[in-house]
């Protein structure tokens, strides 16, 4: 017995991008594909369970679709050219051929990630228009109203008709520059995932970073040969790996050397080793998600935290601040510091980023530690304290706050 | 389609010599490749005159609409095919004239 409710989210996971993406093609509008797209699903919704599950369920969404937006275009009684085009091409004819609408989802994934549009705009944008999640879903996740949410889709799709954004794959100069845009969304919502910044939200969110993966597979099926692209998604599946072991049942953050390592995912880890491995072996220069990824595969290559190889870490983290000198790299690469030359060799390096860093509650946790290792326990508390006052995650709270009681 | 490219300033010096140069030959190419319109430096927000004939009687004011650090110190209208040729060109734009661009579209 198939079931129908299964089906139809498996089939709105698989199509909903390849529908809103063939259907924005062809009218070239994505305001009328989103809508389509959607009547379409709870089109489906309704007559599935009646009819039965048709044989090729991305077909009959697109062509439901399409009606859906020819219905609209003529219910609005457009006289403009667009309804012309849409009545020369409107038709029954099966969709496309697979590998020219899997470039259409490229396009929709660039456009929704164009750098003319504001970074949280490119997020919902894109889990809108290529996750499918829906304005409500997308508000709660980024903790606004409702209304506000539905603005800011509104007010993107608007824009990207107005200002001319075009719906293509960016040309060969700009690609992989705009390819690390995109790359930079999905990183950014994996990561409020995996360490959500605002306290009213669960610490961990298993939801956003299923959706990120999720995503990055889709954009490395279709762009197989981009290094960093295969970079993201190994350092998503490395970190993913970690996730349950990374809470306590109490709720308190478990940082990597207390972690239970039996509890981390081991299929999500060979997947990842793999990435890394196979990246090696083209022998081309990695670029900073590569180089992360490489670093979580050390990580989770050691099966105790004592067998770790901290000076390839430390390596590792070398090569990276030449590519990126971020202040925040530099304080990771002073966390591997730490276990290689000792914490006094690793506070010095922390404390001179005090002039870019004194915001960032990671810097004091930092700090606290190593201050606590080398027995400063009153500095170690004060930064601890400073720590809490700036974290926003539950659970990360919760551990600090641990961490300082327990100073002697 | 066509874009308006603001020119934004914060300081009342004109271009310099080399900034003139290297916008001279930013609208040669402009011209070669087909993109060009129209161009401009303006005078200084000091030098404009604010008229409100919407009541009957023609009002003038002395100085800009608005007080701003910021200012318009020039602009182009391009021609382009969508915002990706025309954000290139602003882009290009900027270096040439040593200031921040805004891209707009036309109607």
């Amino acid at each position: 017995m198939v079931d129908v409710g299964e089906v139809i989210t498996r089939a709105h996971h698989e199509e909903w991008a390849r529908v809103v993406a063939a259907l924005t093609r062809r009218f070239g509008d994505l305001d009328i594909a989103e809508e389509a797209a959607a009547e379409a699903f709870a089109a489906a919704v309704e007559r599935w369970p009646a009819d039965g599950v048709p044989p090729n369920p991305g077909a009959w969404l697109t062509i439901t679709a399409n009606r859906k937006a020819i219905d609209r275009i003529r219910r609005e009684n457009k006289r403009d050219h667009k309804q012309k085009e849409a009545q020369l091409l409107y038709d029954d004819d099966p969709p496309e051929p697979l590998g020219a609408i899997d470039d259409e989802r490229l396009r929709l994934i660039f456009t929704c990630c164009h750098p003319a549009l504001a970074m949280e705009t490119r997020v919902a944008l894109t889990l809108r228009m290529v996750g499918g999640l829906t304005v409500p879903e997308i508000a709660r996740a980024f903790l606004v109203q409702e209304s506000t949410m539905g603005q800011r889709i509104t007010r993107a799709k608007a824009k990207i008709k107005a200002a001319g954004i075009p719906y293509r794959v960016p040309s060969a100069e700009d690609l992989p520059a705009r390819v690390s845009g995109v790359l930079a969304v999905l990183y950014l919502i994996f990561n409020e995932g995996y360490l959500a910044t605002a306290p009213e939200t669960d610490p961990v969110r298993g939801d956003l970073t299923a959706e990120a993966i999720r995503l990055t597979r889709l954009i490395r099926a279709l762009m197989p040969e981009d290094g960093e692209v295969a970079g993201l998604l190994a350092l998503m599946l490395l970190t993913e790996a970690r996730r349950t072991a990374r809470v306590s049942a109490s709720g308190e953050l478990v940082t990597l050397d207390e972690q239970d390592r039996g509890a981390w995912d081991a299929a999500l880890v060979a997947e990842g080793h793999g990435l890394v491995r196979k990246r090696l072996a083209t022998g081309e220069a990695p670029g900073r998600y590569q180089i992360l990824a490489a670093i979580n595969a050390v990580h989770t290559s050691a099966r105790d935290v004592r067998d770790t190889d901290w000076s390839q870490v430390v390596a590792l983290y070398d090569r990276l601040v030449r590519l990126d000198p971020s202040p925040i790299i530099a304080l990771n690469r002073a966390v591997a510091i730490a276990e290689l030359d000792g914490p006094d060799v690793a506070l010095a390096a922390v404390d001179r980023l005090e002039d870019k860093l004194a915001d960032y509650h990671a810097y004091h946790a930092t700090r606290a530690d190593l201050l606590r290792r080398l027995g400063r326990s009153q500095e170690s508390r004060a930064a601890y304290d400073k720590a809490i006052e700036l974290a926003g995650n539950t659970a990360e709270t919760a551990y600090l706050t641990r961490r300082r009681d327990q100073l002697g | 389609m066509q874009y308006l490219f603001s020119v934004i300033h914060d300081q009342p010096d004109l271009a310099t010599s080399d900034e003139m140069a290297a916008i001279n030959a930013f609208n040669d190419r402009l011209k070669a490749q087909g993109h060009w319109v129209f161009a401009g430096g303006l005078g200084a927000p000091s030098a404009a005159t604010v008229i409100d004939n919407r009541g009957g009687e023609a009002v003038f004011t002395d100085g800009p609409f608005v007080e701003s650090k910021e200012y318009l110190a020039g602009f182009w209208i391009i021609e382009a095919p969508d915002l990706d040729v025309a954000l290139g060109l602003a882009a290009a734009g900027s270096k040439s004239c040593n200031r921040k661009v805004e891209v707009r579209p036309f109607l």
